[in-house]
């Protein structure tokens, strides 16, 4: 199940967190699942380094079933 | 100083490309001034303006109408919240806002110092109000500025509800007796001049637009929002058969805009410095739930503290 970001808010711990999270970030069936993490403890990636870091996958369709060509005909596949 | 300049270029040049400014990103003073000051009044206006409709809540003439108004109130603390979170990104603490708030420096919209007379004014407000905040709101969407641009995102999702059920509100009225009807009227005479207002000062005296729009953290001046809302206004004031209260609101058909009337813009001063009708009970109103509140938030805190001795205890004991 893959997890998004939502936002941020303020508790005194992480049970209280989840119980904040679910009233502010899920009044509309936003989510099934909440992860809750402190602040501090998140290294994140330097947006400005963003085209360095993700473009080098542009050009690697062959990292894609569409790359492969197969017959129309079969199926299955 | 040659640093800074160069700083600042790249900082413009950024913008200028349309890429987003985050929050451990250079920028200059003036920038994250001037956002802790919109991203926090904007906060503010969201939690200010739960008083005026919370007056009507327990008297709702229906439980469908209850459970929407219940529900519209809620989003806009959610609001409130994404955005005091936005602005504590920039490295301001919640709880200095607050106070700003409180010992009256900040300001909020002034379409909160208005009182709510009726249960028609709460179909204008959703309609005419959280209108003209979706108009002022969607191009925040891609202001300049990231999180800022993303709890917009978040807030302009939940509004449509709002608009949508105040406009459902004067719709009953309107299709109801002659006494509703008039109610309703009586609601858009009150509410429509201050909506207006709710844009700001015309262009030509508005003092923090022009840099404000360099960076990109406003993208339409005043002028045109107010003008988009208008024209977007009217035809649904004609639909419910009511009429708005300016004698010389017109379309004009050269210019394929509507004409309007000018804006006693004594009485927007007025209530901008404090002397609306409602500015001494909304404020409060705010620093009463703020002061009853002190225990919870003690109680939080020593919780938080017990949980982190509690911890430390244990470890030791291994
Ligand atoms: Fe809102
Ligand atoms: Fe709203």
């Amino acid at each position: 199940m893959s997890h998004k970001h939502a936002g941020s808010l303020h508790a005194a711990d992480a049970e209280m967190a989840i119980n904040n999270a679910r009233d502010v970030y899920t009044r509309r069936q936003e989510g099934v699942s909440l992860w809750v993490v402190e602040s501090k403890y998140i290294t994140a990636s330097n947006p400005e380094e963003s085209e360095s870091l993700f473009d080098p996958a542009e050009d690697k369709i062959y990292r894609h079933p569409t790359f492969y060509d197969l017959p129309d005909e079969l199926e299955y596949i | 100083m040659t640093e800074i300049t160069s700083l600042e270029e790249r900082f413009q040049a950024k913008i200028d490309a349309d890429q987003r400014i985050e929050p451990r990103d250079w920028m200059p003073e003036k920038y994250r001034k001037t956002l802790i000051r919109q991203i926090s009044q904007h906060a503010h206006s969201e939690i200010v303006g739960m008083l005026p409709e919370g007056n009507w809540i327990t008297r709702a003439p229906s439980l469908r109408r209850k459970l929407g108004l219940i529900a519209k109130v809620q989003d806009e603390a959610g609001h409130g919240l994404y955005l005091y979170s936005a602005a504590e990104t920039l490295g301001v603490e919640r709880d200095e806002l607050i106070d700003q708030l409180h010992i009256g420096k900040a300001k909020y919209s002034s379409i909160f110092n208005y009182p709510t007379l009726t249960w028609a004014d709460i179909g204008a407000i959703g309609w005419l109000v959280d209108g003209a905040a979706i108009m002022n709101q969607v191009p925040l969407c891609r202001c300049s500025y990231g999180p800022y641009a993303r709890a917009m995102v978040r807030v302009c999702k939940e509004e449509s509800f709002h608009q949508r059920q105040g406009y459902e509100i004067m719709l009953t009225l309107c299709e109801g007796s002659p006494a509703q009807k008039a109610m309703a009227q009586d609601a858009l005479n009150r509410w429509w001049w201050p909506a207006l207002m709710m844009f700001g000062p015309n262009d030509a005296e508005s003092t923090h637009s022009a840099q404000s729009m360099a960076w990109k953290i406003k993208r339409f001046s005043n002028d045109e929002l107010r003008q988009r809302f208008v024209d977007m206004t009217k035809p649904q004031a004609d639909y419910l058969g009511i009429t708005i209260p300016d004698p010389d609101l017109k379309w004009d058909e050269e210019k394929q805009k509507h004409d309007f009337g000018e804006i006693d813009w004594d009485e927007f001063w007025k209530v901008v410095k404090g002397h609306g009708p409602c500015n001494k009970e909304r404020l409060a109103a705010r620093v009463k739930a703020h002061e009853e509140g002190q225990w919870v938030r003690d109680a939080a805190v020593a919780y938080a503290n017990k949980k982190v001795n509690k911890i430390s205890n244990n470890s030791q004991v291994a």
